[in-house]
């Protein structure tokens, strides 16, 4: 029984990096909240700063950061408050855990996989070597790695396979939350397919919570309760996945949905011209005005957060 | 005695087709010797094991299959970059392998590849004037004026326009798209008849990823190319083919027009990528999908018989596993390598 | 080239690669200088040396600047010549063929401490009768003091500090110290030098019409020149000058020459793989394992020790050595890349993606490596210089220090022999390493923005 009416409470996180030209504001005042064994799709286009977004959650951060501020509330305590240290022993890995970008390219190739698996076990729960072996085969079991792979390096086994193992190290603490960034963009249909079917079915058999970042809209749909859409840093729309993949309400939403191509589909995608703006200096009012077709007046002021129904998105057009 | 039977099917679908083959491919294999310590032979990966098509002039065709296939060995074999193990390509009705040196670079010249990622494709150290030039400088192109004219002509064609603006940038100045354009523009600069696209959308955006499309379907239209579109991605396939080959673990185990295929798929491996392949529905999430258990063989031993059979849920025994299926026509035009269609 | 001048921009943001760049400009501003002041021929036959050369420089003298550091002045040599006309002279003519001919030398002594040696070099033209000459001292209070009275050939060197009788007559004192000697001394056991405006008259008597008589006076003192001496008397300057364009030419050929041939040869290796790449990868084995130092000591020895010789086997020697390994790996990962592939794809001739599309590509890690190479080839120089393998006719850095070491310099306190060497290779090196560095810095982006 949980104890805590949401899971994880996003507000207001901000993250800004320092660079040579600039601040670069990747992550700008994001809003967003997860329910237990949920699993919200973050949507968004390469450099919109969803990547960020799931460096600012886990606060894994790089030397050149400029603003880091906001909440982050799971379970019902402010993170962002504990320092660095709390914040590794009592979080990262522990609560929440991450599948990083190209994760399967990352093992360690001279390390047997079954020790990458245990190793979160070993640092975060203080469990020998030998006892962390445990939870890494029942995580093995549950993507669905054959038992005898644990003693496998790396390089003996497939992308699906290495994609499995990356997932079992996230799993192998138990923590409430996954986050997966673009867990399957290099990988084959058939793998693809694979492993959507693991995090649905870890989801279903463990309860754990998901956020998927990802820029392939089709694959989304595999695993999404709802779905948040991220332009040029800021969250544009939130809508449970049912009525999203439906009819978005978002005109950058929309024209995304539009450029999905379909197996068996008579009318041609769409595509969306020009470029996100640079997020060094975004533009004043809404950052996707410049590509939007229904642009009126309004759209040179800052838009809203409007809530409609159970869903909520930043566009005048609904104000 | 199969081989013998390929080729009855493979004469049928040539003559039934009205258009003159600008490619014609006759039972291509590319393997890759392995060698144990630098040398002494340890075996050999069948990456391309006995592939044969047509190709007509105009027509583009789409070859699609899992990593490790042999898709991308088939392609560079077609490139040049390859040498067949066995077998030949014909091109415009002559044999590549009778070429000389500069008959090759004829070749080269005559046929455009357009690669995955455009980033990599790209020398970072070149500014966009180098890159469009190279290939007309290694084409043999003397003349200054003559190369400018060419290169600010392709630049039109993929609409990087103002050129002006482009041609001193280097690569990492651009987006992903505009990147592509500079490689598509490369591809197309010595104005080929053959384009060769490795699956030319996969790393971009999905609001640009249309639009490259579209530009590689007008560019086909208008200059009458023929192109063969490499992808693992059945989704985008048909806007941009016509035929569409499906490989597997070296063989293609299909061939069929594109609305026969996505409507009416015959082979057991063709199903299962069919079935694997989402569109963006909320019921995605509520389901598990169908997929055939274990993974692609290796090249190097490959199962006896059908290669697809110790993944197949409707495998015949002491058939499929035995003996390599021929090619079959159960409708016009639409061939696959399954003993199902006996 | 707007590449170029981004670099030059990006440079400007490390102060370090500016204080490197101002002392590398610096020594090429010396090399220039040197070559231009005292050419090839000229520096060779001063280095070579003689007593006929630097005859009016003391023996290892530190350098003149050495006073501003000390309170106790020492004296610096002094030079004057009637011939440069340095000296006052008076001609009066006398009998019938008798002409008196006077120089008079003027000049100062504000030193605390005694000089070395008192030498006058006469030179008189004459057909057969000698001139005749008397030299008389003037102190500052005053005193003059008879030094010698001699007839003189075409040339005649007289040495002061070796005349017996005038040693008893200054009281048993030597000259070069009773010529000085205050006459209030408190202390007569160790006098203490007058200091003021002392004169020396030469009274010289010449007998034909057309004789003449001219003369150099050398007061060796105990510090000389910018640099100092050495144990031959030469001008350290000499070899300190020179061996700036011989170290920096040295360094940047080596570092150059090495840098690029690996880089080729590597990269021919992995572009055509196969038995080219096999040979390069044993021929670079077996190189590791042979003793550099041994090789160019036994080419030093037996063979020859131009710099241009020792400068080639450097070369050759550093191509094959864990440089073409790494390079090797680097091009090992540019060769699948894909942009190769597509140079192949239009027909690019092998050639072609060897020195346009494999090579360019490393140039951004070459360079930082090519200027931070340089001090340690410039190191090597020296150290074989100092090993007695130094070029036997072109003064260098490593030559000085090997001087000094074989005549117990720092045995002898002379740390000045050994320290200004020593000073501009870590100059050098520092400046180039300094460079470097930022260098790797701007080229390399993972160290970027750290």
């Amino acid at each position: 029984m949980p104890k805590h009416e949401k899971l994880l409470q996003i507000k207001n996180l901000t993250l800004h990096f320092r660079t040579q030209k600039g601040d670069v504001q990747a992550v700008d005042g994001v809003d967003f909240e997860l329910d237990y064994n949920r699993a919200v799709v973050i949507l968004g286009e390469s450099g919109c700063g969803k990547s960020s977004l799931a460096k600012a959650i886990l606060r894994l951060l790089p030397r050149n950061v400029g603003k880091y501020a906001g909440s982050i509330i799971f379970e019902g305590n402010d993170v962002m408050q504990l320092s660095d240290e709390e914040y590794r022993q009592n979080v990262r890995w522990v609560a929440m855990s991450l599948v990083p970008q190209a994760a399967m390219n990352a093992l360690n190739p001279v390390i047997r996989v079954g020790d990458q698996v245990a190793e979160p076990a070993v640092v975060h729960l203080g469990l020998s070597r030998n006892e962390a072996l445990q939870p890494a085969l029942k995580m093995f079991r549950h993507v669905g790695v054959p038992d005898d792979f644990i003693d496998r390096y790396p390089f003996e086994l497939s992308g699906g396979m290495r994609q499995r193992v990356a997932i079992a190290m996230a799993l192998v603490t138990s923590p409430a939350l996954i986050i997966l960034d673009e867990p399957t963009s290099a990988l084959d249909v058939l793998t693809q397919a694979n492993i959507f079917n693991v995090l649905k079915r870890i989801k279903q058999e463990l309860g754990t919570s998901f956020i998927l970042i990802t820029h392939d809209i089709a694959t989304s749909s595999e695993l999404a309760d709802d779905v948040a859409v991220m332009y040029a840093g800021q969250i544009v729309e939130v809508c449970d996945a049912k009525r999203f993949f439906h009819e978005p309400l978002h005109p950058y939403s929309q024209k995304l949905m539009a450029s999905v191509p379909r197996l068996r589909q008579e009318k041609d995608p769409e595509f969306i011209t020009g470029q996100p703006p640079s997020l060094i200096n975004p533009p004043k009012g809404c950052r996707f005005a410049a590509r939007c077709s229904k642009r009126f007046e309004k759209c040179d002021e800052e838009p809203p957060v409007i809530e409609q129904d159970g869903r909520k998105v930043k566009c005048w057009l609904y104000a | 005695m199969t081989d013998v039977k390929t080729n009855t099917a493979e004469t049928r679908m040539a003559t039934s087709s009205d258009k003159k083959a600008l490619v014609s491919i006759q039972g291509l294999r590319v393997w890759f010797e392995l060698r144990r310590f630098g040398f002494g032979h340890a075996g050999w990966v069948r990456a391309v094991d006995g592939v044969s098509f047509d190709l007509a002039a105009g027509e583009a065709i789409a070859v699609v299959g899992e990593s490790g296939c042999g898709k991308s060995s088939l392609m560079k074999t077609i490139l040049g970059l390859y040498k067949p193990t066995e077998g030949d390509i014909l091109f415009d009705g002559t044999k590549m392998s009778e070429y000389d040196r500069a008959k090759m670079r004829w070749y080269h010249s005559r046929v455009g590849y357009i690669q995955q990622d455009p980033y990599g494709a790209l020398p970072p150290f070149m500014s966009i004037a180098r890159i469009l030039e190279e290939p007309l400088i290694v084409a043999g192109v003397k003349d200054k004026a003559e190369r400018e004219q060419r290169i600010m002509k392709a630049m039109e064609e993929v609409k990087l326009t103002p050129q002006e603006d482009f041609l001193p940038k280097f690569p990492h100045m651009l987006s992903g798209g505009q990147q592509q354009r500079v490689v598509i523009a490369r591809a197309m600069i010595m104005e080929p008849k053959l384009l060769v696209a490795d699956e030319p959308v996969s790393m971009l955006d999905a609001s640009v990823r249309v639009e490259i499309l579209k530009l590689l379907r007008n560019l086909q239209e208008n200059h009458n190319l023929s192109v063969i579109y490499i992808t693992h991605d059945l989704a985008t396939v048909s806007y941009f083919s016509e035929r569409i080959f499906v490989m597997y673990a070296g063989k293609l185990v299909e061939k069929a027009k594109v609305q026969q295929l996505l409507h009416n798929a015959l082979h057991p491996y063709t199903h299962a990528l069919l079935a694997a392949t989402s569109d963006p529905d909320a019921e995605n999430a509520t389901r598990f999908r169908d997929v055939p258990p274990g993974e692609p063989p290796s090249l190097v031993k490959p199962p006896a018989g059908c290669r697809f059979h110790p993944r197949c849920p409707k495998a015949i025994a002491g058939l499929c596993d035995k003996e390599d299926p021929p090619e079959f026509e159960p409708e016009p035009g639409h061939l696959v390598a399954c003993w199902l269609y006996r | 080239m707007k590449a170029f001048l981004n670099t030059f921009r990006e440079i400007g943001r490390y102060p370090s690669a500016i204080a490197g760049l101002v002392i590398i400009g610096i020594l090429i501003l010396v090399s220039v200088y040197a070559l231009v002041t005292i050419p090839y021929d000229e520096a060779v036959r001063l280095w070579r040396g003689g007593e006929d050369i630097w005859y009016a420089s003391p023996k290892t003298a530190p350098p003149a600047w050495f006073n501003f550091f000390s309170r106790k002045k020492q004296p610096v040599t002094l030079t004057l010549s009637s011939a440069r006309g340095e000296a006052e002279r008076e001609v009066v003519p006398g009998g019938a063929d008798a002409t008196d001919i006077n120089l008079t030398y003027t000049f100062d002594y504000p030193y605390d401490d005694f000089p070395t040696e008192l030498t006058f070099y006469f030179t008189s033209t004459f057909a057969s009768k000698q001139p005749f000459v008397a030299i008389r001292w003037v102190t500052p209070d005053g005193r003059e003091l008879r030094v010698a009275d001699f007839g003189i050939n075409a040339r005649q060197t007289y040495r002061a500090v070796q005349d017996e009788r005038l040693k008893r007559r200054l009281g048993g004192l030597s000259p070069e110290v009773g010529l000085f000697a205050d006459p209030n001394s408190p202390d007569p056991e160790n006098p203490v030098p007058l200091k003021g405006t002392y004169q020396i008259r030469i009274e010289g008597v010449v007998f034909e019409p057309d004789s003449d008589i001219n003369a150099e006076f050398v007061m060796q003192g105990k510090l000389a020149g910018w640099a100092g001496t050495d144990h031959q008397r030469r001008d350290l300057m000499i070899p300190l000058l020179w061996g700036t364009p011989v170290a920096l030419a040295f360094g940047l050929v080596a570092s150059l020459g090495t840098g690029l041939l690996t880089m080729i040869i590597a990269a021919l290796g992995v572009w055509y793989a196969g038995w080219v790449d096999e040979l390069i990868q044993r021929i670079t084995e077996i190189n590791l394992v042979l003793p550099f130092l041994s090789i160019l000591i036994m080419v030093g020895t037996f063979y020859s020790r131009s710099i241009w010789v020792i400068l080639g086997v450097t070369i050759l020697l550093s191509i094959f050595t864990g440089g073409i390994k790494s390079y090797r790996a680097i091009f090992m990962q540019i060769k699948e890349t894909t942009y190769i592939e597509a140079a192949r794809a239009y027909g690019a001739s092998d050639m072609r993606i060897i020195f346009l599309y494999l090579i360019p590509r490393i140039i951004p890690v070459l360079i930082p490596g090519l200027i931070s190479g340089i001090p340690s080839f410039v190191f090597l120089e020296a150290s074989l210089a100092v090993l007695g393998l130094g070029d036997p006719v072109l003064p260098t850095w490593g030559k000085i220090i090997n001087n000094a070491f074989s005549n117990g310099a720092l045995y002898n306190g002379q740390y000045y022999w050994v320290l200004e060497p020593a000073a501009l290779l870590m100059i050098t090196g520092f400046a180039f390493a300094m460079l470097g560095f930022s260098l790797d810095r701007i080229f390399n982006p993972r160290l970027r923005g750290l």
